[in-house]
């Protein structure tokens, strides 16, 4: 108590714990409005796994699929390509794939896949995020020798090989994003989920 | 906390900072006698910024497109996280905020807050009141549905009632020869813009308030009484810092008004179908209108006026000069009231049963406004309307005639 | 204080004026959304009786699944004709031209009707159709006369006849009003099974017309606590620092 008959403690007390909840209340409030921005249902069903067939996939060719409004590559591979991936790994950046966050922990391997003849990723360069383009053709004049087929960003000159790793000394920091997915047959693989398989 | 010393400083230096903050807060003197009714002017400045904040937020997912609206509204209530929340805090607080401003208005009529010094401070609060009413006209059309679409034909309508201009008036305010897609779209961005010149006449009325100082329960102007308190000698004696006193009362009040307005949206979003009409889950469609149009409950005491006066040579427009004058006429209510008083509290039983009766006439013609037209209820509703002209313009006369009572040097508790 | 409680009374007046509601009577749907195996019933009837021609255009499957206990595989396996997505929301194949064609007005689309007839109607509207041969369908309803649509639930419930007596209107003029039903048929259920049918289709209906609104009230349950616990600190607050004033 103070000369003017004023208990300060309780009224010092009264008002931190009647900001604390009202912080609290804000913070409350605050939150539908953050969460809000977040992808709603429509663009959830939107971005729902895709499925693709790949029966009718030549070896060397790639088709594109949309998942989640991004390109996602399947790629048929050559018995060469499989071959030469070895050889590279002494120029990539990360040819273990040891960075997790590029791919399921099931396409941890040189191949970067589920099956090593189909690789499965998604086409957006991991610098700043342009498509690159598929280049299969062979020590072509404007890649060099050393190329052995694999993806080429036009906008930075980002290099990956035909699993996606990415080049040493090229701008872009990681391997091309692996998404999840699963054979639903030897044909038909389901792009966006792999059923809990990671 | 010599560096936050510091910091005031520097600021200071710059920027009014602390000289704001004590000439309209810790140094501004309130009169200390403030009732139930002074609330309403903090919960109206709180609702504004609910309504800011959550349109804005909805204008992120709602599409202003006559094919696309009324499904972007639904989009809003079941596909954005939370969407309904903030879809059900707009619409609520689109009738609280009307809830909000009739009883602040109510109370500037029981204590004559309207009168001197305080006239352009009432005038600025009617411009308001027009504001929102066109900003609440706006954002009804908006969903798209039934009752949005007639409600708007029919109000947009009221222009094609002017004599000569009116049907090339209706046609330009429509930007079409029905409401139709460009009028969805221009309401929308009118209902966009109009929130933000509100913000701004909010602020100016906030000036003019600590220009003259509030009015309060006895009508009493505390700063020509004596000085002197305990935070100060040279304020009024009958005034108190406006923080931290009526700060921590306010917040109080937004505590309980919160209260209510939760309720309301979380437990009866649609309040019966008076805060979202039933008829408004269908989506518009121009060849078909519902059985029974009425406005949103706020606009209803004018809507049962434009009906209550009859066509004269087929025009509506009698009915039409009815409705708007009888809001422009609450502009000259500082010169129509002559009593010696202030405050209803030391005014006759005259004046008391009359503003009474004009609160209950009001209630009345708003009940009449959603109910469809029958002879009883015209005849009623045309009564009504005299009674609510009568209440302003009879003023001059009653209001002087009112035995009022002696009111006191100092505000009472 | 008499004040306070006079300005509640104001601002709650015009609230509660309820506007009169002319027409037939409803009857009391007494639904219960919380009962989950009554919606997946409903869930079931819908997807069989009305989605063939009226769409549920904002409601999402997956999000049904969720609400009703269901797993996205029952969904797709029972409740899913029209497409094989999840996440697609109940439309149908027909057009708004083809439904103009056929049935003269399109079928209305089914999500919000809970929220603009309300559930009392759709219960009774599912009760009351009626023999009449003047009608193109063969079929009348109560409460809508002149329905575009055939009753999609004979089957179910039979066919009946409804009759009317004679009564005075205010003008003093003979006019027909609705008395009460009489059976004509059988149909597969009893009375009072065809009933629980159109309290469950009303359930369903009401559901999807409002997902949330279950949620929503859970949660303001909570919301108005927390604002009670604020209120009363608050209260307290403002009643401590106001010792200096009185």
């Amino acid at each position: 108590m103070n000369a003017d008959g004023v208990d300060l403690k309780k009224r010092r007390t009264l008002t931190l714990a009647t900001s604390a909840v009202g912080a609290v209340g804000t913070g409350f409030a605050i939150y539908p409005f953050l969460a809000a921005w977040a992808p709603s249902e429509k663009a959830k069903a939107a971005g729902a796994p895709v499925e693709a067939d790949i029966s009718k996939l030549e070896p060397g060719q790639l088709m594109r699929v949309k998942w989640r409004g991004k390109p996602v590559w399947i790629v048929h591979r050559t018995d060469q390509n499989l071959q030469d991936l070895s050889s590279l790994e002494s120029i990539l950046l990360d040819p273990n794939s040891d960075d997790t966050g590029q791919q399921p922990d099931y396409c941890k391997n040189p191949e970067r896949a589920i099956k090593g003849k189909y690789l499965v990723a998604i086409g957006i360069c991991t610098h700043l995020g342009c498509s690159p383009t598929y280049r299969p053709d062979m020590a072509p004049e404007d890649l060099g020798p050393e190329w052995k087929g694999g993806f080429f960003c036009p906008c930075h000159g980002s290099k990956f090989d035909l699993s996606g790793r990415v080049y040493a000394g090229v701008p872009a920091p990681k391997n091309l994003e692996i998404p999840p997915y699963q054979y639903l047959s030897d044909s038909r693989i389901l792009i966006g989920t792999d059923g809990g398989a990671a | 906390m010599s560096m936050m010393k510091n910091f005031m400083g520097w600021i200071d230096d710059r920027y009014p900072m602390t000289k704001v903050w004590n000439e309209h807060l810790a140094q501004y003197y309130a009169p200390k006698n403030f009732n139930f009714w002074y609330f309403m002017g903090s919960l109206a400045l709180l609702v504004l910024v609910i309504q800011i904040v959550t349109g804005v937020w909805l204008a992120m997912s709602y599409k202003p497109d006559a094919e696309l609206a009324f499904g972007s509204v639904e989009y809003i209530m079941r596909d954005v996280e939370w969407g309904w929340l903030i879809r059900y805090l707009h619409s609520t607080g689109a009738s609280a905020f009307f809830v909000v401003i009739y009883l602040h208005m109510f109370r500037g009529l029981m204590y004559g807050s309207y009168r001197k010094p305080r006239e352009l401070l009432w005038i600025i609060g009617v411009i308001i009141y027009l504001a929102m009413m066109a900003t609440a006209f706006f954002g009804y059309l908006l969903p798209w549905g039934q009752m949005s679409y007639w409600g708007a034909q029919v109000i947009v309508n009221l222009f094609s009632a002017v004599p000569v201009i009116g049907p090339d008036l209706g046609v330009w305010v429509r930007g079409d020869y029905v409401i139709s897609d460009a009028t969805l779209n221009r309401f929308f961005a009118l209902h966009f813009l109009l929130p933000f010149i509100l913000a701004a006449l909010v602020f100016i009325h906030i000036v003019a308030l600590h220009k003259v100082g509030s009015n309060n329960p006895d009508g009493i102007e505390i700063k020509k009484g004596p000085k002197g308190n305990r935070w100060s000698d040279t304020a009024p004696a009958d005034g108190i810092p406006f923080h931290p006193y009526y700060t921590v009362k306010d917040i109080a009040g937004v505590a309980g008004f919160l209260f209510l307005f939760a309720a309301v949206v979380f437990f009866a979003p649609e309040m019966g179908g008076y805060f979202i009409e039933h008829p408004n889950f269908e989506p518009a469609n121009p060849l078909k209108t519902p059985e029974h149009i009425a406005p949103v409950w706020y606009f209803t005491p004018f809507y049962a006026i434009l009906r209550a006066v009859p066509s004269i040579a087929g025009s509506a427009f009698p009915g039409v000069v009815a409705m708007f004058a009888s809001i422009l006429i609450m502009f000259f209510l500082p010169w129509l009231d002559r009593s010696p008083v202030k405050s209803i509290k030391y005014k006759g039983m005259l004046y008391k049963v009359i503003l009474w009766l004009f609160v209950l006439d009001f209630i009345m013609l708003g009940y009449l406004g959603v109910k469809p037209t029958t002879d009883l209820y015209k005849l009623t509703a045309q009564i009504g309307t005299i009674y609510y002209f009568a209440f302003f313009l009879l003023m001059p006369i009653y209001s002087k005639i009112d035995k009022t009572k002696p009111v006191p040097e100092r505000v009472t508790e | 204080m008499k004040k306070l409680i006079v300005a509640f009374l104001l601002a709650a007046v015009p609230m509660l004026v309820m506007a009169a509601g002319g027409g037939a009577h409803l009857d009391d749907a007494d639904i219960d959304l919380g009962d989950q195996a009554s919606l997946q019933r409903g869930a079931k009837y819908f997807v069989n009786y009305c989605l063939s021609c009226h769409s549920a255009q904002f409601q999402r499957y997956n999000r049904m699944a969720r609400d009703l206990g269901l797993t996205e595989a029952e969904v797709i396996e029972n409740l899913m004709f029209t497409t094989d997505k999840i996440g697609d929301t109940m439309k149908i194949a027909m057009t708004m031209e083809q439904g103009t064609e056929w049935f003269g007005n399109p079928p209305p689309d089914l999500s919000v009707l809970a929220r603009a007839r309300g559930v009392d109607w759709i219960y009774t509207y599912l009760r009351s159709f009626y023999l009449d041969e003047k009608r193109p369908f063969g079929v009348n309803n109560i409460v809508f006369p002149d329905v575009g649509m055939p009753h999609v639930l004979w089957e179910l419930q039979g066919s009946q006849k409804a009759v009317f007596k004679l009564v005075k209107d205010s003008a003093g003029n003979d006019v027909e009003k609705f008395d009460h039903f009489e059976p004509v048929s059988e149909g597969l259920l009893s009375p009072a099974e065809y009933d629980q049918v159109a309290r469950d289709l009303t359930a369903f209906m009401s559901y999807i017309s409002e997902p949330i609104q279950m949620e929503r009230k859970r949660l303001g349950v909570w919301v108005l606590l927390f604002i009670a616990v604020f209120f009363v600190l608050s209260y307290l607050l403002k009643k401590e620092y106001w010792k200096d004033v009185h």
